[in-house]
Order: structure tokens, then sequence, then C-alpha cells
């Protein structure tokens, strides 16, 4: 094995990877929350149909799209993986376990919550990245942009998936809440000056990104957004 | 013996050795003092088994004064017991009420094997240190005090790392078991200083590989170590830790 691959194979680079692609993703949501807001505008979603045309057409967002299915695909492989591993490192249990006494919950449940946001995102996949890339956008809007905004709204006519979707941004909210300053931790990036800083910026960003998202759909269901 | 008039109820792991299996027996102790120390409470115990002809319970213990590092047991639920920054011979009776049901078991790790009880063999420490966990100097006559100048800061941190007395909680309580605030402590104490230097990133590269050789978990930053931790070592040592390996294994030219 080369020493490069020895390096990322050994428990800090294993993390590392989890560092790397966890603030990767945490980049994307930051683009997709930005641009989803754009529903906010009340224009029957024509601002948001502009901007899902600029990132259907755009070569370096297209060519971002394999970067981030990877990304994603090394995010939930080595998770899943750490999980095992972990669990393998202590065969025989504790019969009283009081981890509350010294960490939080959300911090201990990663992977469960990891694996509760790939459920969600089997199924936010299959009902619009489908749709978008393959079985194609059945309407047009005024501009004569594919109308993705209304294959939105016909999606969140239906409570269970708005409930979904809504429960499954609390999921988010948590795994980001531990994710977010755990990357930088585990890159090493631990400053007496800047730690609290990023400590502060993950609750924010854990709080905010993770409630618009579930404004969205809830709004939607209620005729809020038109 | 005992005077106090506290009584207990205790659930102790009980193994006969490491490939038995071991299971949870209930004894009872009665006229404990608060003011005895926990493994005081342990003497009491294992007195009337011997008088009664049992085999006494097996735990480590050498000290009693929170320096050695060696008494160990997960009472109810978290390493070293209820309170935090100190060790079981450090733990009073006082801290538990008459009447309690208190669940005693040993460190649980796949690097930790029990060996008798609640004593488990913590040698999988000694190898990590033996890995790198020292300076190679030459032998000759003691420098003057002094000599090397070493900034406070960097003085007050290394031996703040040093502090640690490898007991192992760390490893007890995380939830993946693994070992990464006693061997960064370990790391860090000698990255902190000057004499440190020359094998800095060899002595990195090749303790996290026997650590992982001995079958710790990875760490996950649950912060549980810090929180448990008798000695206070602190999560910085970690990210020192990282910051070294990562830079060792992609920066530095030089092969462990």
């Amino acid at each position: 094995m080369s020493s490069l691959s020895k390096a990322f194979s050994s428990s800090i680079g294993k993390k590392v990877i989890m560092g790397i692609t966890g603030l990767f993703l945490i980049s994307f949501l930051l683009v997709h929350c930005f641009l989803n807001a754009f529903v906010f505008f009340n224009d029957n979603g024509l601002m948001f149909n502009i901007g899902a045309h600029f990132m259907a057409t755009n070569w370096f967002i297209r060519a971002m799209e394999f970067v981030l299915m990877g990304g994603l695909l090394l995010h939930i492989v080595q998770g899943a993986r750490l999980t095992f591993q972990n669990n393998a490192a202590r065969p025989v249990k504790y019969a009283v376990a009081n981890g509350q006494a010294n960490s939080k919950w959300y911090s201990r449940s990663m992977g469960l919550l990891g694996t509760l946001l790939l459920i969600f995102l089997i199924v936010h996949l299959g009902n619009f990245w489908v749709v978008s890339r393959f079985t194609g956008i059945p309407t047009h809007d005024a501009n004569g942009h594919e109308d993705l905004y209304a294959v939105m709204k016909k999606t969140f006519e239906n409570v269970w998936l708005v409930a979904l979707y809504a429960l499954s941004m609390i999921s988010l909210g948590y795994h980001l809440l531990h994710g977010f300053s755990s990357a930088f931790q585990t890159m090493g990036w631990n400053h007496k000056k800047y730690t609290p800083l990023i400590k502060c910026i993950g609750l924010w960003f854990s709080i905010l990104i993770p409630l618009l998202f579930a404004i969205m759909p809830i709004a939607m269901y209620f005729n809020c957004i038109k | 013996m005992s005077t106090g008039n506290m009584n207990l109820t205790l659930k102790i792991w009980r193994q006969k050795n490491t490939k038995s299996k071991g299971e949870l027996v209930d004894y009872k102790v009665a006229n404990i003092s608060p003011d005895m120390s926990f493994l005081e409470m342990f003497d009491v115990l294992n007195e009337q088994l011997i008088t009664k002809g049992d085999q006494p319970i097996v735990f480590d213990h050498d000290c009693r004064e929170g320096i050695c590092g060696m008494c160990s047991m997960f009472i109810n639920g978290r390493p070293h017991g209820p309170k935090n920054g100190i060790t079981t011979c450090q733990l009073h009776m006082r801290s538990f009420k008459d009447g309690d049901t208190i669940t005693v078991e040993p460190w649980r790790a796949q690097a930790f094997p029990v060996i008798k009880d609640l004593t488990v063999d913590r040698s999988a420490f000694d190898r990590v240190i033996s890995a790198g966990g020292f300076i190679s100097v030459n032998t000759g006559n003691a420098q003057d005090a002094n000599n090397l100048p070493i900034p406070k800061a960097n003085a007050d941190a290394a031996f703040e790392a040093a502090a640690c007395i490898g007991c192992g909680a760390c490893v007890a309580t995380c939830k993946n078991a693994s070992a990464m605030l006693f061997v960064s402590a370990k790391v860090s104490q000698l990255a902190l200083l000057p004499q440190g230097q020359p094998e800095r990133y060899k002595r990195v590269q090749n303790m996290v590989a026997q650590m992982d050789a001995e079958g710790f978990g990875n760490c996950t930053n649950t912060g549980a170590c810090e929180a448990e931790c008798p000695k206070g070592i602190s999560l910085e040592n970690i990210a020192r830790m990282n910051r070294d390996y990562l830079s060792a294994k992609f920066v530095s030219q030089e092969e462990a």
C-alpha cells in the first residue's frame, strides 16, 4: 500500500475523509438552500425556475454534480464503515452506560441520524433529481423555462411527503450541529480564538438552513407560497 | 471495620478469566461509612467474601491517591463513578445514598481484554508508548536547568498533557472505545517541547499506527473522554495530534 493510501486508511485518515466530504456537503447545502429560497419571491416560481435552469445548464455546476455524488457516496460509505468498526471496538457492551452525563445525544447518534437522512435522500432524489434529469419535467413556465416549481407544488400536495421533509430537517439540524464543528476539530483546526466562532456559526447554520428547507414544503402545502 | 450506616446493593461483574463469559452478581454490604473511599468499600466486601470462603473480587488499585491511574471500575455507567475529575480511589461513599444499587463493570473495549472480574489488560497503552512516546537522548551529564528556553504557554500546555495517568477512562467512556485522548496527550507532551522536535513527525505516525493496530475505535468527537478524564486532558490535544499526523503524512517526505 502506498504511503498516502495508508494515511487515508488510518483512523485519523478515515475521519479526515468524513470531515472533508462533510464540509463539502455543507457548502452544497448553502447553495441548495440559497437557490431554493427563490420560491419565496412568490412569483409563481419564475425566479426559482431561472435558478433551476441555470443549475441545469451551467457546465461547471453539471461537473460539480458528479463531484457531489462522489462526495456524498464517500461520506455515506465511510460513515457506515466507521459506525460498524466503532461498534466492533466494544464487543461486550456495558449493562449500564450513562452517556448523557458526558456528551450530547446527537454527537453519539451520527450513524442513526445519517441513516435517517439517507432514507430522506432516496425519497428526495426520487421526487426531484430523477424527474429533472431522467423522466423529464412535464410543463414550462411563462418564461419558457422547464417548470420545476410546478413539480415542487405537486409533490408537496402530499401531506406525508411534507411531514417526511419537515421531520428529516430535524435530523439534518442535529447531524449538522455535531458535524459542522466536529469537521474542524478532525482537521486539527482547533484554536482558542477561532473555535468559539466556528461553534457559533455551526449552531446558527444547523438551525437556519434546515429551518428554511422545512418551511418550503410546509408553506407550499398550506398555499402560503403562490 | 465499617462504622457507618449505609446499606447498599452492588451489582458487580464477575468473570473467571479472559476466555470465560462473565455476569453481573448481586452483593449486599451493610454499615458502610460515608467517609470511606469506593475502594475501601470494596475491601469491606472482599473481607466478607473471604470470611465466607468465597473468591474475593479482583480489582486494580495501587497508590489510592489519584496519581497512579491503576484503579478503573465503570460505576453506574461512568468511568470512576459519578463525580468529575477524580479516580475511583478518590470517590467517596458520600456520593451515594443509603439503599442505592450500584452497578460496577470493568472497562469494556476490544483492546482492553478482561483479565479477571474488574481487572482489564491495559498493556495496549504501553505498546502505544513504546512505539514512540519517548525522546531518544544521549546519556551524559544533566544539562543546566533553563539551558533551553521554553515559552511559558508551551511549558504549561505540555505539563497539562503530561498529567495523563494512562488510566483508560477515555477509552472506557468513549462510545467507540477510541484511545485518541490518551495517545494525543502522549504525543502533545513531547510535541510542545524543543526536546521532542527531532522525532516529532515520526513519533505521531508510529503511535497512531500502533493505536490502530491495537483495535481501538475511531474518534467521533463526542467529547465524552474530556468530560470523564480525571486529569482534565483537553480535546485540543486531539486536534494537535491530528494536525501533526496530517502534516507528517501529507507534507513531510520522511516515512515513519
